[in-house]
């Protein structure tokens, strides 16, 4: 009689929609996101634009489609650097200790010291903005807290009588750590990749809104947001929508990562 | 007649300095002088209650700490250990067939019928059912875990094993029934162990001889029987009498 | 004193009753053992008793009469007022029965704190005489100590002391010894034995070890898998055991004479 894990099954619908959503956005729209005037100027939601139009007669549900695809590919990849990278120092950290540890740890308190959004800001002053910088700098970002966590996941489970058995096998520290650790570390670190994928989220959000983020004709949800500020009082439903849609994702993989921290727990 | 040795411990001793990178502590030393040697075929008998170095000893022996002074001579190749809680000596995300053939797949046996038939085997010498190959460590009862475990051990071919307090977390009625398995394994499969524990009764049931520790050094060694019925040292005094 | 009734207990999430029609009594200063393995249903009795049943997690019924108090279905108010006073609960791990960050002597002390009105000065005497009584030495200097600088031995008898501070009429000891050193154990349960029968306690001592129940306890109930299967003289289960389990549980207990039985 195992109670049912409500967070991870509405999370997951909800989560799914929204990338029935995206993936339906890549493939086809309404209109052609960035065409102009395919009706009047900031329309208010009809049958024709479901969601109205902006300043230039652009189709809102229509960029809302591709921004919100380019808003979870970034998100995605951002999380899929700063975990890769994250897990693999966490794990050599956790794993081997000693002064390897102390090293790459301190190193790490370091890079966390700085807002986030100041060090993603030196790195695409750098490298110059655009999507691919933008996940560039936010993947470098995000592998402190992944390093962290991880870190502790392992080196919790190196001292374990299980993993000694197999060193007693003469397996080799990659074998361990790949094939015997990181599969019970999922319980902790999926919920932490969720987080993360949120946390990108609104990262990428707020540097589109600084202007650092992608470039026009480039759409995401934070730089149409930032968009939107402008025509508030003549269009306000643009923001409603854009800001509506941050929520529904951040909400949907919310509650998966919920629902993966409840199971972990009674898992094990 | 010159008698074959599986282990010889001479003269080791083993500390560990407190602190951490950066200050260098007091080295505390967990073992003082300790000699013994386990012959072929032999149950030896470790006592003494925590805190004594027991585990220190068998991490020395399983080459997992270094000694400061003194050298451990494994004649075995690769010897093996089973762990007292049996909760945690399984990967809690692997089958049981998985958790077994894992040491097969690290040696290179790279042929999958050929591991099978191994798995297969030391699942009849532990006497598992068939069905257990299925199960994850925690859908297993404490008793079929240490099997999974002492199987684990035997699908490697030790001669020697190191059993650190197997049966202490066990029930006592499966307490006897995995005494009984590893006197038959013995037996079978001509396989000396070193049995660490602090149950003495334990001990007289199943051990030839037996070393008595306490702080770190050995205070009594001799067969068990000769132990038992005249022992020497006061702490050996104390235990059987705590268990009488 | 406590009488137990034809007590049931059935976790929601399981479908067999984890106590399954327990009924047994404890007399006046009498130590009693409960014996049986992981799953026998000892732990729950136990819990039942001290009113720690999660009890909107599991449906029970039956009697547990301590003097002319009901238990069972007492309301946490009652409860509260039965939990430390009259009944006293030693748990296996010392090491982690006991707040890491209190001082001893403020530990022994709680359950005066809960229940009396005592000035603090009062309280510090009582605890003392308390951790005079499991025979500790230096108390004065225990009293001031945090858990993890006293031996696990110690840290038993300081739990202990905290559960007899205000003279309760029960002791329920859960596997007071298992965690313990084997020389440290049986003086454990000399000291057991001597707080009986100086002050007269009444003892439920729960384990899994029928030769340490042999050592202490006068009478005896075997339970398995949520029943009573035997319950009697220690001393005549010992020597004449009805049920097949209890002659497993015996024959399984490690002796001398047993050694070519393997």
């Amino acid at each position: 009689m195992k109670k049912r894990n409500w967070y991870l099954i509405f999370g997951s619908v909800l989560a799914g929609i929204v990338a029935a959503f995206i993936v339906m956005g890549f493939i086809w729209t309404p209109y052609d996101p960035t065409e102009m005037m395919t009706g009047p100027k900031f329309d208010a939601p009809s049958l024709e634009h479901i969601m109205g139009t902006d300043n230039f007669g652009r189709d809102i549900f229509s960029r809302i489609l591709q921004g919100a695809g380019s808003t979870a590919l970034i998100a995605l990849s951002t999380v899929l650097i700063g975990a890769a990278a994250g897990i693999f120092v966490g794990a050599v950290t956790g794993y081997f200790g000693g002064i390897v540890d102390e090293a790459l740890m301190r190193f790490n308190d370091a890079l966390t010291a700085f807002p986030s959004v100041l060090v993603a800001l030196v790195v695409v002053g750098v490298l110059g903005g655009g999507k691919y910088n933008v996940i560039l700098a936010l993947g470098i970002v995000f592998i402190p807290s992944f390093a962290r966590v991880s870190r502790t996941a392992f080196a919790a489970l190196r001292n374990v009588n299980y993993v000694k058995s197999v060193r007693l096998m003469g397996a080799n520290p990659a074998r361990i750590i790949c094939m015997h650790i990181l599969p019970n570390t999922m319980s902790v670190l999926l919920p932490a990749i969720t987080i993360g994928f949120n946390n990108a989220v609104l990262a990428e959000a707020s540097m589109s809104y600084l202007g650092i983020g992608v470039k026009p004709p480039d759409a995401s949800l934070g730089y149409m947001l930032s968009e939107a500020q402008g025509m508030l009082s003549l269009a306000p439903w643009y923001a409603l929508w854009t800001g509506g849609v941050i929520v529904v994702m951040i909400f949907a993989v919310g509650l998966i990562g919920e629902g993966l921290q409840r199971r972990g727990k009674e898992g094990l | 007649m010159e008698e074959e040795l599986v282990l010889e411990v001479q003269n080791v001793s083993c500390g560990y300095r407190d602190g951490g990178v950066f200050s260098r502590g007091e080295v505390q030393e967990v073992l003082h002088d300790v000699s013994f040697n386990v012959r072929r075929g032999e149950i030896m008998g470790l006592v003494g209650e925590s805190g004594t170095g027991k585990s220190t000893l068998a991490k020395l022996i399983l080459g997992m700490v270094k000694p400061t002074s003194g050298k451990v001579i494994n004649y075995s190749r690769r010897p093996q250990m089973i762990f007292q809680d049996p909760f945690s000596s399984l990967n809690p995300a692997f089958t049981v067939k998985r958790i077994m053939e894992e040491p097969l797949k690290i040696q290179g046996v790279k042929n999958r019928q050929e591991r099978e038939d191994r798995v297969m085997e030391m699942l009849r010498l532990v006497e598992l059912p068939e069905e257990c190959l299925r199960a994850k460590p925690y859908e297993l009862s404490g008793g079929q875990r240490q099997r999974v475990s002492i199987a684990v051990a035997l699908i490697q071919k030790p001669k020697f094993i190191i059993a650190d307090e197997p049966v202490s977390a066990l029930d006592v009625t499966i307490q006897a029934q995995i005494l009984k398995l590893l006197k038959k394994l013995r037996r079978e499969l001509d396989l000396s162990f070193l049995f660490i524990s602090h149950d003495l009764n334990v001990v007289y049931q199943l051990c030839d001889r037996v070393i008595v520790m306490k702080d770190g050094q050995i205070v009594e060694r001799g067969d068990v029987e000769r132990i038992y019925d005249n022992p020497q040292h006061e702490y050996t005094k104390q235990l059987l009498a705590a268990v009488e | 004193m406590l009488e137990i009734q034809d007590l049931h207990v059935r976790f929601h999430n399981r479908q067999r009753e984890a106590v399954a029609g327990v009924s047994f009594k404890i007399e006046d200063g009498e130590i009693m053992g409960l014996v049986g393995e992981s799953g026998s249903g000892k732990s729950v009795t136990a819990m039942s008793v001290a009113g720690l049943l999660p009890r909107k997690q599991c449906d029970y019924s039956g009697r547990i009469m301590l003097d002319n108090c009901e238990l069972l279905h007492a309301d946490r108010k009652v409860l509260r007022q039965v939990q430390g006073k009259d009944i006293g609960v030693v748990f296996q791990e010392p090491m982690n029965a006991m707040d890491p960050l209190m001082k001893i002597g403020k530990q022994v002390e709680e359950c005066l704190k809960v229940h009396t009105q005592m000035k603090a000065p009062e309280r510090k005497a009582l605890a003392l005489d308390a951790l005079r009584a499991v025979e500790l030495k230096n108390v004065e200097e225990v009293y001031e100590k945090y858990p993890h600088e006293l031996s696990g031995g110690m840290c038993q008898r300081a739990m202990i002391a905290a559960a007899i501070v205000s003279k309760p009429k029960l002791l329920l000891l859960d596997e007071p010894t298992t965690a313990l050193d084997i020389t440290i154990q049986s003086q454990i349960l000399k000291l057991l034995k001597e707080l009986n029968r100086k002050y007269g306690i009444s003892m439920l001592f729960i384990s899994h070890d029928l030769n340490v129940v042999r050592k202490l306890c006068r009478r005896v109930v075997v339970m398995q898998r949520g029943l009573v299967v035997e319950s009697g003289e220690t001393d005549s289960i010992f020597h004449n055991p009805q049920h097949e389990y209890t002659k497993k549980l015996i024959a399984a207990i490690p002796t001398r004479e047993g050694r070519g039985s393997l």
